[in-house]
């Protein structure tokens, strides 16, 4: 047996064809890493095609996964082991190695063909070019033929058993327990018995190939004792299922049905497919577009339903008239926008942060809307839920942006009781008496929601600006100045209702970062790592885009120095400097990938002056 | 005014037609056909027997999207083409109610021709009628997607040269379950297939020819005039041979699948030559072919009246909410398949 080194926090990297599995191995590990006790977050970084030809550099699919006993608050900077499938899958890969990383190559793929394709002169596994790595050579191709003789599988669908055996290595390698991935297996391929056996074959093959031999001088485990969750259920989510579930829990805590309506779109439809599961409790309408899908929507919300849409980019420039329309009518709507990078079909499977400008302002005319973001896919749920008690409340409609990291994103979640969420409930108006469509709540501003079948309430709302407190059509012009200012200040109102800024790390700081959205982690883990280092920082992060905390002003206007990292050319530092006069600073990236906690430690340092 | 609140609420035994006007006075110009509608449409809905609270009229944009604020249900206003897509919403979450869509032929067919597809494909138990005046009224004059080839508008002004959207044949296409075509003018009828229309279960489509005075006044008056529409169309009645003409002497038979005017009686042909017409075929095709017959043209007369009424399932029942959620189910939904207990003593233990 090598012997065992205890590690407190390891990335792992997964690479291989598009069609190879990799994201289903991906998902089994860290699975059994958080029903082992681990802290896990991962990257799934796929690309747009479906199957790329095999073998091409376009084609290579990865899945980053971080897990440790505490303090995981991203997929990693840099990767500890790569799983490369094949020439490709190294060459692309390679970039994000820590030096001396450890490299499991498939070398069975390492032939003249994939070299070739992957734009290799000569074999990379043999040169020089990995003196920095430590390379372990494994035939995992062969190996899966070999456990696989004889089980009557063609000569495919053995290749296709290999990620599994790949999977094995590493749970030989990280010491995993086998017994949630033999579960699995057991579930998904039963009724299968010849591909359930080859894949449980494969498996064990690369655990025994990872156990047994010589191959890892050293395997690994996570030192515990540092991590004291709080007693409850756990579970995996992603930040797609997390919103699904968010929504749901939401609508009962309303008390009111969930309607979705939607269209196919990356990388928003895992919401879809999660809610679809529940058709029967959820009212669905899979649209024919994206504009009929915000239509039955906004339907379904003056029909009295918990009412959302969910899209990406490209779909939520389309849905921005009837937004319009929501806003006019004042209706409870929930619009979730899973950002990717655009402009236009942009790169549809990558992340960005985008999308917060049209979010804020993409409509014609004064056209206020509220705004959440969720800083994690686990906090997708919190958002979700937030989202719908603004649009409740406040009559109003919501936008809730998640991003593709969010959305395709994993991390061990706590599920929370029902009992331990907000009561949602709100109050349809059933009294004829006195009833104005456009009376408002003296508090929230919110107009009376009057759901058709409702006796005595009959009234008519439409686009047209509408009279105040009667709703009748007006085109009075001191009317309209009055409603647009009533429509703006109703949802500034809400700023009354959500909680304080907090701020973490060093209280002698003299630099804040701010941040909002998918970057919570990144900017906590740099500013954590800075303030061990002995560099004071402090970071707060943004829930609300609008309306803004109401103390986020006076608390900025406290640090000489402000900066606002973003996954885009500077949205939310642009709103900043508008809003309070304040010369803040910029971080920006725009490559369709999560900021690495060390980029944003270096422009703090120069920001500082502190040498790197 | 357009929001005045209904003080009482009457039985729906007891109510009126009045009972179904708002108090805001319609506005559409003088002689346009949307009255006429209008006063059929509301005239009909005391005889439905359904309480005014359970109706809803969703709208688009355009003369005749203004109905909604002209009676006194449930009303919405929307954007324009999307009708259909509130009004399926709507109607998934409150399956109670009788929706109707008001809309026009620049609304629905040409903006909103994917919606208007997708609602008739779906089936749900929703109630459409196209305003077609074969012109954009509301934006003063333009081309429409029905406008006649030759008929000089404001963007065509050498005449429409594009060829116009036949909207029954498209509704039929789509596999509408009940499709129907009336005038503005024959309000009997406007009634008759209203009412089957409130009565069927399903989607239902009724195309309104209808004369836009302003802007393309007299489109229809082929088909209209009192004087001569007997001999330019043809009712059709289901398990009836298609029968027309002042002295009901034409008839309508199929020679190789096409449609020919023929004289019936001395000298002439039988009326067992002729084609029967059946509503409640499987096949549209018969459906589809009368369909095509848009116009007088060569003779051929233009049919009015129900031309496919048939059962299938119907979609806001199948795919609506089949029961509300409950604590219990929605707390396992959210525990999911996979997920683990970690107790006081830091243990860990699958959940399942």
């Amino acid at each position: 047996m090598p012997q065992v080194q205890e590690l407190d926090l390891v990335v792992v990297r997964f690479a291989g064809d598009s069609g190879d599995g990799m994201q289903l191995v991906g998902d089994q590990f860290t699975t059994t890493c958080s029903m082992m006790g681990d802290d896990v977050a991962t990257l799934p970084d796929y690309p747009s095609e479906i199957r790329a030809p095999a073998g091409t550099v376009f084609g290579v699919s990865g899945f980053q996964v971080c897990f440790g006993n505490s303090g995981v608050h991203t997929p990693g900077d840099r990767v500890d082991v790569l799983v490369a499938m094949n020439p490709a899958a190294l060459k692309t890969n390679l970039q994000y190695m820590k030096p001396n990383g450890l490299i499991i190559a498939n070398e069975d793929a390492f032939v003249a063909r994939n070299l070739e394709k992957a734009g290799y002169a000569s074999n990379p596994l043999e040169g020089a070019d990995l003196a920095n790595y430590r390379v372990c050579r494994v035939k995992i191709a062969q190996i899966t033929q070999k456990a696989l003789e004889g089980s009557g599988l063609s000569p495919k669908q053995i290749d296709r058993c290999k990620n599994f055996t790949a999977l094995g290595l590493t749970y030989a390698l990280f010491n995993r327990s086998k017994e949630y991935t033999q579960k699995w297996i057991q579930k998904k391929f039963g009724a299968k018995p010849e591909i359930h056996q080859a894949n449980v074959k494969a498996f064990e093959a690369g655990l025994n190939v990872g156990q047994e031999g010589d191959l890892f001088p050293c395997t690994y485990q996570i030192r515990k004792g540092k991590r004291a969750p709080k007693p409850g259920n756990y579970r995996q989510v992603t930040g797609n299922s997390a919103t699904a579930l968010g929504l749901l829990a939401a609508s009962r805590r309303a008390e009111l049905p969930l309607f979705l309506g939607s269209y196919p779109i990356t990388p928003a439809t895992d919401i879809l497919h999660e809610l679809s599961k529940h058709r029967g409790i959820v009212t669905i309408l899979q649209a024919e577009d994206e504009i009929a899908a915000i239509g039955a929507t906004l339907g379904a919300a003056f029909g009295g339903a918990l009412a959302v849409t969910t899209t990406s980019g490209p779909g939520f420039s389309l849905k921005s008239e009837f937004m319009n329309l929501a806003v006019m009518v004042e209706l409870p709507m929930i619009i979730v926008d899973v950002q990717r990078a655009g402009p236009s079909t942009g790169l549809p499977t990558k992340t960005e942060q985008s999308d917060l400008l049209q979010a804020l302002y993409g409509r014609h005319g004064e056209s206020p809307i509220a705004v959440v973001a969720a800083s994690s896919p686990r906090d997708c749920f919190d958002a979700s839920i937030e989202a719908a008690r603004i649009a409740l409340k406040y009559m109003t409609p919501v936008v809730l942006l998640s991003d593709g990291y969010l959305g395709n994103g994993a991390e061990v979640w706590r599920v929370p009781a029902l009992t331990e969420l907000p009561d949602l409930r709100v109050r349809q108006r059933t009294n004829p008496e006195g009833f104005l469509p456009y009376e408002r709540d003296p508090q929230t501003l919110a107009r009376p929601w009057a759901v058709p079948g409702t006796p005595g309430l009959e009234h008519r709302i439409g686009g047209l600006e509408k009279a105040e407190r009667t709703g009748q059509v007006s085109h009075d012009p001191v009317n309209h100045e009055k409603m647009v200012k009533l429509r703006a200040e109703k949802i500034a109102r809400i700023a009354q209702d959500i909680p304080a800024t907090q701020v973490y790390g060093n209280p002698k700081a003299e630099l804040l970062v701010l941040g909002w959205g998918s970057t919570q982690g990144v900017i906590r883990q740099a500013v954590e790592s800075l303030n061990a280092q002995g560099v004071p920082v402090a970071c707060a992060h943004l829930r609300h885009l609008n309306p803004m905390p109401a103390d986020l002003g006076a608390l900025l206007k406290k640090y000489p120095k402000v900066l606002i990292p973003e996954l885009n050319m500077g949205q939310l530092w642009y709103r900043i400097r508008a809003e309070y006069l304040l010369d803040v600073e910029r971080l920006n990236k725009v490559q369709g990938q999560p900021f690495r906690a060390d980029e944003i430690e270096s422009k703090i340092k120069s920001m500082l002056g502190v040498k790197s | 005014m357009s929001t005045e609140i209904n003080k009482e609420t009457k039985p729906a035994g007891g109510l009126v037609k009045k009972d179904f006007l708002s108090q805001t006075e319609p506005r559409w110009c003088l002689g346009c056909g949307c009255y006429s509608v209008f006063n059929r449409l509301t005239g009909m809905f005391p005889t439905m027997g359904v309480p005014r609270e359970k109706f809803a009229i969703i709208s688009g944009i355009g003369c005749s999207s203004r109905l909604p604020y002209y009676a006194s249900t449930y009303g919405f206003h929307t954007i324009h083409g999307r009708a259909p897509t509130v009004a399926m919403g709507l109607k998934m979450a409150r399956p109670e109610l009788s929706v109707w869509v008001i809309s026009g032929d620049g609304d629905l067919l040409s903006i909103g021709g994917n919606h208007f597809i997708h609602l008739i494909r779906r089936n749900p138990d929703i109630k459409v009628i196209l305003f077609n005046n074969q012109i954009y009224g509301l934006t003063k004059g333009q081309a429409s997607p029905t406008t006649r080839a030759g008929t000089k508008t404001k963007t065509t002004p050498g005449g429409a040269f594009d060829s116009p959207m036949k909207p029954l044949a498209m509704a039929i296409a789509a596999g509408a379950t009940f499709a129907a075509r009336v005038t503005d003018t024959d309000g009997e009828m406007l009634t008759e297939v209203m009412s089957a229309a409130a009565a069927h279960k399903g989607v239902a489509f009724i195309e309104v020819m209808m004369n836009c005075v302003i802007f393309n006044d007299g489109a229809f008056t082929a088909i209209t005039d009192k004087t001569s529409r007997l001999e330019t169309t043809v009712r059709l009645q289901h398990g009836k041979p298609l029968l027309f003409g002042a002295n009901q002497d034409k008839g309508i038979r199929l020679k190789n699948f096409s449609p020919e005017v023929v004289k019936v009686g001395e000298g002439g042909a039988n009326a067992s030559e002729l084609a029967v017409h059946d509503i409640a075929s499987p096949d549209s095709s018969l459906a589809y072919l009368l369909s095509q017959m848009d116009q007088p043209r060569d003779g051929q007369p233009v049919p009015l009246g129900i031309f496919r009424q048939v059962s299938a399932p119907i979609y806001t029942e199948v795919a609506g909410m089949q029961s509300p959620a409950d604590d219990a189910a929605v707390a396992r939904i959210l525990r999911g398949s996979a997920s683990w207990v970690e107790g006081e003593d830091g243990g860990i233990r699958s959940s399942e």
